[in-house]
C-alpha cells in the first residue's frame, strides 16, 4: 500500500523516512533499536526520492525504511550482536542481504537489539538491556490488566517480545519500520514474531545467503523476515532469495520471485496436525485457537488429518548438544586480535585471548562455548555429538515420511503462550527458557524447513498469539499461499498503540501498514 | 557423575573461557544431564547427518580473483597494529596451570 503511495507521490520518501525516525524517537522505552542510522537513512531516503520524480523507482522496495538485526554485517554501521566483544565494531562490509536490500532502494533506518549473539528467546539478555513488546503499551493489552494501585507497578509489567529477534518484531509491531530482517536458528524470527503479532518467515536452509550474518549454528541459521502481512514477506523474499557465490550454502537453481494469488479454493489441500506438538505447558488458550484453525480449513474443505512427528520430542535435547558444539567452534573467532573488544592483558597470547573473551561475552555466550567444548571431547564425541547428529536425521526424516504421504503443509502453534511479563521470564535462566520456547519452532530448524508465524487472535489478557505453517523444502510459494489465505480468514486486529509525546502524524501511517 | 576439576580445568584450557563461579559450573553439569536424554533414543544403522543440502553437491567456482586490496578497512578495526601486521602478544607461552591462574577452579 505505501509502495504504491510513494509511486503515486502521495507520500515522499523523505517524510516517510522522517516519521518513521521520529517515531523511533517516541518509542525508545521500547530499545528496539541498537543504533539509528540517521544521516545515512535520510540520504537514501533523498536518492529513492529523485528516482521517483524521475519516475523511475527500482521497485517495490525502493524508499520503503527497513530495520535490520545488529547479528548482520552493515558497511559503515556499528554492528555488536548486543555483545561487548563487537562493541564499537563497524563493519567493513554488508552482509548479502543487507546489500541486496539497499540495491532494491530500501532505507536502512537502523540494527535492532537482540539477545546476546542471538542466543536467548526473550531478547533480555543483551548488553543494550532487554526489548519491551509494544504491546504492553497497547489499549488492548491495558484494557485486559488488573488496574494496579501506582503507576510503578504499570510500568513494570511490561512483556518481552520473544527472542533473539525481539528487536526486530518490535519495530516492525510498532511502525518504525515496515520489514525488518531477524535470523531462525531455533525459532529466533517465528517467536518474537508471534509474541509481537507480526508475520515472521523462517526460509528454507539454502535459500538465502548467510555471508555476512554473523554465524551461530551454520548448518541451522537462516536470516529471518518480519513485516505486517504475508504479501510483505513475500515481497521481501523475492528480493533476497538466490545463490550467492559468497555462501557456498545456498543452493544453485534459479529462484523466481512470484506475487501471492488469492487462493479461494483449499480443497486440494492437505493439512497436517502433528500430535507432538500438543506440548507439555500448551497454553488451553493456543490449543484452543489451534483447533479452531484446523476447523477453519476443514469446513473451507481442506484435507486436514493428524499425523506423527515422533521425535519432535528429542530435538531441543538435539538442538541443544549441536547448537553448543557449532557455536564453541563459531565463537573462536572473538579473540581481540582483528576486530572487536581487546584486553589490556599483555603477557602471552593464550592470556591475552582468555581475558579478551572473558570480559567480551556474557554468562550466556560462555556457558554455550564451554558446554560446547565438552561434547566435542574425544571421550563424548561419538556419544554426544555424533549421536545428536544421528537424531537429526531421525527429525529430519519423520518430516520426509509425513509429505512424502501426501501432507502439503503442517498447522502447528509457535509459542506455548502468549508473551511473558518481564519480571516473570527472568526468574529463570537463559537455557531453561530457551529450551521451554523453542520446543515448537525447532524442529524446522533442524530439518531445514520453512516456516511461518501468521498472527492470529489476541489471548484473554490482550497480547497477540500467532500459529505456524511448516511447508516442505523450497516451496515457499505454497507456504505463504495458505499462509495469506489464513490471514485473510482471521483478520488479526491492528495493535491500539498508546504512545505519549507522539507526533499525530506519523499514526497517519497506520492506514498503509503494508507496503504491497 | 559429576565433572571432574582436570575435565573443567581442561575445559577452560579449550575454550580460553572461564567458568568464573560455582553457577558456571553447575551451568555445565546441567547441561551435560538434559543432553544425557539422547542416550534415551535408538539410533541402530542411523547415519549422522551434517547437513540438510547433504543430497546436492558442493560446488567450486572459478579461481578467478575477484575481491581484496582492503587492507585498510580491515586494519581499522585492530586496537593494535603495527604497518599492515595485526600486533598480538608472545606466543608459544601455554596458559599457567590451574595452580597458578587465578581461575574459580581452585577452591573447587
Amino acid at each position: 500500500q505505501v509502495s504504491a503511495a510513494l509511486k503515486e507521490g502521495r507520500v515522499t520518501p523523505t517524510e516517510l523516512c522522517q516519521r518513521c525516525l521520529s517515531l523511533i524517537k517516541s518509542t525508545k522505552f521500547l530499545n528496539a533499536y541498537i543504533t539509528v542510522a540517521e544521516e545515512t537513512a535520510l540520504k537514501q531516503a533523498e536518492e529513492s526520492e529523485k528516482r521517483y520524480r524521475r519516475g523511475q523507482p527500482l521497485g517495490v522496495l525502493d524508499g520503503i525504511p527497513v530495520a535490520v538485526k545488529d547479528n548482520f554485517n552493515t558497511a559503515g554501521i556499528e554492528t555488536t550482536c548486543a555483545s561487548n566483544m563487537l562493541k564499537g565494531y563497524i563493519s567493513p562490509y554488508n552482509a548479502t542481504v543487507v546489500q541486496k536490500l539497499l540495491d532494491q532502494g530500501a532505507v536502512l533506518l537502523g540494527k535492532t537489539n537482540l539477545d546476546e549473539f542471538a542466543m536467548g528467546s526473550g531478547s533480555t539478555d543483551g548488553v543494550f538491556g532487554p526489548v519491551r513488546n509494544p504491546w504492553s503499551y497497547s489499549r488492548q493489552y491495558k484494557e485486559k490488566s488488573v488496574p494496579k494501585s501506582d503507576s510503578k507497578a504499570e510500568e513494570s509489567n511490561w512483556v518481552i517480545t520473544g527472542g533473539s529477534s525481539g528487536g526486530s518484531a518490535a519495530a516492525v509491531s510498532s511502525f518504525t519500520c515496515f520489514a525488518a530482517l531477524g535470523s531462525d536458528t531455533g525459532g529466533s524470527t517465528r517467536n518474537p514474531a508471534a509474541h509481537c503479532g507480526v508475520v515472521g518467515l523462517k526460509p528454507t536452509y539454502g535459500l538465502i545467503s548467510r555471508h555476512g550474518l554473523i554465524p551461530l549454528v551454520n548448518s541451522m541459521d537462516v536470516p529471518g523476515i518480519l513485516t505486517r502481512c504475508v504479501d510483505d514477506a513475500a515481497v521481501v523474499l523475492g528480493s533476497l532469495a538466490g545463490h550467492d557465490p559468497k555462501d557456498s550454502t545456498t543452493i544453485q537453481d534459479n529462484f523466481k520471485p512470484f506475487e501471492l494469488p488469492n487462493l479461494s479454493d483449499v480443497s486440494k489441500l492437505s493439512i497436517g496436525i502433528p500430535k507432538e506438538y500438543h506440548a507439555p505447558g500448551l497454553s488451553s488458550e493456543i490449543l484452543a485457537l489451534w483447533s479452531k484453525a484446523a476447523d477453519l480449513f476443514k469446513n473451507a474443505g481442506a484435507k486436514v488429518i493428524e499425523v506423527s512427528l515422533p521425535h519432535t520430542c528429542y530435538s531441543i535435547v538435539c538442538y541443544h548438544v549441536l547448537c553448543t558444539a557449532e557455536v564453541a567452534s563459531n565463537m573462536a573467532r572473538f579473540d581481540g586480535l582483528e576486530y572487536g573488544h581487546r584486553s589490556d592483558m599483555n603477557k602471552s597470547t593464550e592470556s591475552m585471548y582468555a581475558a579478551t573473551r572473558r570480559e567480551g561475552f556474557n554468562d550466556v555466550v560462555r556457558g554455550r562455548i564451554l558446554s560446547g567444548n565438552y561434547f566435542l571431547l574425544k571421550q563424548n564425541y561419538e556419544n554426544y555429538f555424533i549421536k545428536a547428529q544421528k537424531v537429526r536425521r531421525l527429525i529430519a526424516n519423520d518430516f520426509v515420511k509425513v509429505f512424502r504421504s501426501g501432507v502439503d503443509i503442517l498447522l502447528t502453534p509457535t509459542t506455548l503462550s502468549d508473551a511473558v511479563p518481564y519480571m516473570e521470564f527472568i526468574k529463570e535462566d537463559n537455557r531453561t527458557r530457551s529450551a521451554q520456547d523453542d520446543i515448537l519452532t525447532q524442529a524446522a530448524n533442524m530439518a531445514g524447513l520453512p516456516a511461518i508465524n501468521v498472527p492470529t487472535a489476541l489471548s484473554e489478557r490482550g497480547l497477540p498469539v500467532g500459529l505456524q505453517f511448516i511447508g516442505r523444502s523450497f516451496q515457499e510459494k505454497q507456504l505463504l499461499t495458505v499462509a495469506k489465505w489464513f490471514e485473510n480468514q482471521v483478520k488479526f486486529p491492528m495493535i491500539q498503540l498508546e504512545v505519549k509525546r507522539h507526533d499525530h502524524d506519523a499514526f497517519q501511517h497506520q492506514k498503509s501498514a503494508s507496503f504491497s | 557423575q559429576k565433572v571432574t576439576v582436570e575435565v573443567l580445568d581442561h575445559l577452560e584450557h579449550l575454550a580460553l573461557v572461564d567458568f568464573r563461579d560455582a553457577e558456571g559450573v553447575e551451568r555445565l553439569q546441567k547441561a551435560i544431564q538434559f543432553a544425557d536424554q539422547l542416550h534415551d533414543v535408538n539410533t541402530d544403522g542411523v547415519e549422522p547427518m551434517d547437513s540438510v543440502l547433504e543430497d546436492r553437491c558442493l560446488y567450486l567456482r572459478g579461481d578467478d580473483v575477484t575481491e581484496g586490496n582492503c587492507t585498510n578497512e580491515l586494519l581499522k578495526n585492530a586496537r593494535e597494529k603495527v604497518e599492515e601486521y595485526f600486533v598480538a602478544p608472545p606466543g608459544n607461552i601455554p596458559l599457567p596451570k590451574l595452580e597458578e591462574r587465578e581461575t574459580f577452579l581452585q577452591s573447587s
